[in-house]
């Protein structure tokens, strides 16, 4: 009954390849970009809220 | 503001105000709505058990006040404590003054306008009946127009800023305003019929989509993403540490917002919602514990090497508990949205818990360590008894215990007892009655932990109260700071470094993150209407019919009953044919419901005699002894007002209802028609009434429910 649904909106495929992919890019670029963050950058970000 | 300047080796150095004017309204509003708010939802716990604490008022009845306890709670509790604690934070993490004082005055002052229409509206039973939304149009423009007086006045205190990089607490501020006003106007869509009443522009299954893709990301974006963002400012400076990894705060902040706003279908597993988008819902739903959990750990790991001070340390130990019963929410959610699960707990007592969970726990404990904290310092004195902020946090704490396990006693009962067959196939519990009558004690203790919460704030106010008395408020304090250059190359730091230092893009990838998600839900679902089968033999409503489902809609009885039947046999057994997507096409609102307190009405239709129905709504206990439902005398007393029942007949053709054209001018005496003759059923059975009361209109509508399938 639910392939009825799948069926009657175009270009259904591309849904699931695009949400993966979208995810994957992102999470992946976004864990590369954290591992290699400066350490001092991140001191300094990370003390922000004590400086008041 | 005065701006004084001198030159200094570090750039110009400018000396500017923090306004604790704006803090100190908002926190005392966010007190005094939360007492309100708390005290009728305790009403509503009382109600369940006596029915007469409705005090026979219409105003005050358990459909009617049900609203106005969760938009009190939700808008004005959290909402009013949220607002001050973005601008303190703000302020101080972007080193500036508020943007503008008249700004921030319009939004408070427009803030609690809309908050007393609501506790006007909502008892009047002026409400869309869409959860979290109940309030009419014109309180919504209201809503999205001090939004933006919201918008503007932060996003130019970032424009302002003196801090070239924005703080975690920051973006999830972002992140909050922009996606609530998307998600507040795409839901509230609806074309009015008068100033107090509107169709949505959504029906039946899209509109069910909309309203939890709204409804969810609700909770996500005002109840959750604001607070994770105090949570980040006030821990840290509470534990006087730096968070535990600002590298996993990076990762909390985009995935939580980028897959939150997927997972609105779960709350509508196995209803008439296409199977692809409830898969969709649960998946996401569970990916959400990873970043919801890596939030509760960088806020509970902040104190690592430092738990011996949340012995001494009040405000902690509020946050501790805060910070775990987001962990626990949070985990509980995820479990919630797998099909087995809901399959038993979903339409149960459960779901109640669970959001107490996150609202008493989370948000409530997070405000109450807030004030502990901000109140002393505001005020520049120390707290005034320590001891009775432990006795806060103890009867707090328990009071959340004795709330929520009655009610997973509550509903894993009551789900088993509807589930429950015979040997010899039939249901063991064929009354619903009978499965309400066994929770009661339980619904009586569920009040006695709601009264301890209660009683916590009240010991905590008397403190504060005191605190206040005790020192003098600063209602400026200065500070100063070099000011950004201007176009400054800076090198160095990676992407999001630089996101960091760029508001606005960063505000658009941010949007964008939403978005997405938005996206690939909405193109369906704009699409569904191709994807609801169409039944030939479901029609619209007729004219006395709809007045009869505006005034069901009116006494809100969409909180204690559903409409739709989920496909299991205890269901089909127990209340007919499962519902069908194709059957709610002319339903504008959908009126499905989230919770059993009743059974569900949607095959209602022809099941008992008009006359049932009448005595029933009169007195229900006369037709179910021992129910727990209150009675509707007024909807005896009370004629129907027919006067905007053409113009409701326009707009529901405007939206696409295939009533014949001039049908508006016919509709009034096509409704009197119909009424004549429930009136002379009811009065084959002796009991005299006018065809012109509202129980008429009402027995029509429960009459139609459900019927258009059964005569196929």
């Amino acid at each position: 009954m639910f392939k009825h649904y799948f069926e009657q909106i175009e270009g259904i495929s591309v849904y699931p390849v695009f949400s993966l992919l979208v995810f994957f890019l992102f999470f992946v670029g976004l864990g590369i970009y954290v591992f290699f963050l400066d350490k001092k950058k991140e001191k300094h970000l990370e003390n922000l809220p004590l400086e008041d | 503001m005065q701006n004084s300047t001198q030159q200094s080796s570090v750039g110009v150095l400018e000396q500017f105000e923090y306004d604790n004017k704006i803090v100190k309204a908002f926190l005392i509003a966010s007190v005094v709505y939360g007492v309100i708010g708390m005290l009728v939802g305790l009403t509503l716990a009382i109600q369940l058990f006596l029915p007469e604490a409705n005090f026979e008022n219409p105003h005050t009845t358990f459909g009617r006040l049900r609203p106005l306890h969760t938009n009190a709670v939700i808008f004005a509790f959290v909402g009013n404590a949220m607002f001050a604690g973005i601008y303190h934070s703000s302020a101080r993490l972007l080193k500036t003054a508020i943007f503008s004082k008249t700004l921030s005055w319009i939004h408070f002052w427009g803030w609690q306008l809309i908050i007393l229409a609501a506790a006007i509206t909502l008892p009047m039973g002026l409400s869309s009946s869409k959860e979290y939304a109940e309030l009419e149009w014109p309180i919504d423009i209201a809503i999205a127009l001090i939004w933006v007086v919201f918008a503007i006045n932060f996003f130019g205190m970032i424009a302002k800023r003196r801090e070239r990089h924005m703080y975690v607490a920051i973006w999830f501020y972002i992140g909050t305003i922009v996606t609530v006003a998307l998600l507040h106007i795409v839901n509230s869509l609806a074309l009015p019929v008068s100033w107090s009443k509107s169709y949505s522009m959504y029906a039946g299954v899209q509109d069910a989509l909309v309203q939890w893709w709204y409804g969810h990301n609700a909770v996500a974006f005002f109840l959750t993403t604001p607070y994770l963002g105090l949570m980040y400012y006030y821990l840290p400076k509470a534990a006087n540490r730096p968070v535990f990894s600002y590298k996993l705060s990076i990762i909390h902040f985009w995935s939580l917002i980028f897959i939150y706003i997927w997972a609105g279908p779960h709350h509508l597993l196995y209803t008439s919602l296409p199977d692809w988008a409830q898969s969709l819902g649960t998946v996401f739903s569970i990916m959400l514990i990873a970043p919801s959990w890596g939030g509760m750990l960088n806020g509970l790991l902040t104190l690592r090497g430092a738990w011996d001070k949340v012995r001494e340390d009040n405000v902690l130990k509020f946050f501790v508990v805060a910070v775990t019963a987001y962990g626990m929410a949070t985990f509980e959610g995820p479990m919630l949205s797998l099909k087995n699960v809901s399959a038993i707990a979903h339409y149960t007592d459960w779901i109640v818990a669970h959001v107490h969970i996150g609202a008493l726990g989370w948000n409530g404990f997070m405000i109450f360590g807030i004030l502990y904290y901000l109140v002393p310092r505001m005020w520049k004195t120390e707290i005034f008894s320590k001891s009775l902020v432990s006795l806060h946090f103890w009867i707090g704490t328990l009071g959340i215990i004795f709330y929520a396990l009655p009610l997973y006693w509550a509903s894993l009962t009551q789900s088993l007892m509807w589930k429950e067959f015979t040997a010899d196939g039939f249901l063991a519990y064929p009354n619903f009655l009978e499965t309400v009558t066994k929770i009661v004690p339980l619904y009586m203790m569920r009040a006695v932990g709601g009264t301890m919460y209660l009683l916590g704030v009240f010991i905590m106010i008397y403190n504060l109260i005191r605190t206040a008395a005790k020192g003098v408020f600063v209602d400026t304090e200065y500070s100063e700071a070099p000011a950004l250059e201007k176009r400054v190359n800076i090198i160095g730091g990676g992407w999001h470094t630089i996101l960091e230092r760029k508001p606005f893009i960063f505000t658009g990838l941010a949007v964008i993150a939403v978005a997405i998600g938005g996206l690939v839900e909405f193109v369906p679902t704009a699409l569904i209407k191709s994807n609801v089968p169409t039944i030939a033999s479901v029609k619209p409503y007729t004219p006395l019919e709809l007045e009869g489902r505006d005034i069901y809609i009116r006494e809100g009885c969409v909180g204690c009953h559903s409409q739709m039947i989920r496909p299991f046999r205890d269901e089909t057994e127990r209340y007919g044919e499962y519902s069908k997507a194709g059957e709610f096409v002319y339903d504008r609102p959908f009126l499905w419901g989230s919770k059993r307190t009743g059974p569900d009405l949607h095959r209602l239709g022809g099941k008992y005699p008009d006359s049932w129905h009448f005595n029933h709504m009169l007195d229900p206990t006369s037709m179910s002894p021992g129910s727990i439902m209150p009675s509707y005398p007024w909807l005896i007393d009370d004629d129907i007002n027919y006067g905007d029942l053409p113009k409701k007949i326009k707009v529901m053709r405007q939206l696409g209802v295939p009533y014949d054209e001039g049908f508006d001018n016919e509709a009034v005496a096509h409704a009197e028609k119909q009424a004549e003759q429930i009136a002379q059923s009811l009065a084959k059975d002796k009991i005299k009434t006018s065809k012109d009361k509202e129980i008429i209109a009402l027995i029509a509508y429960l009459q139609r429910l459900g019927t258009d399938i059964k005569q196929k």
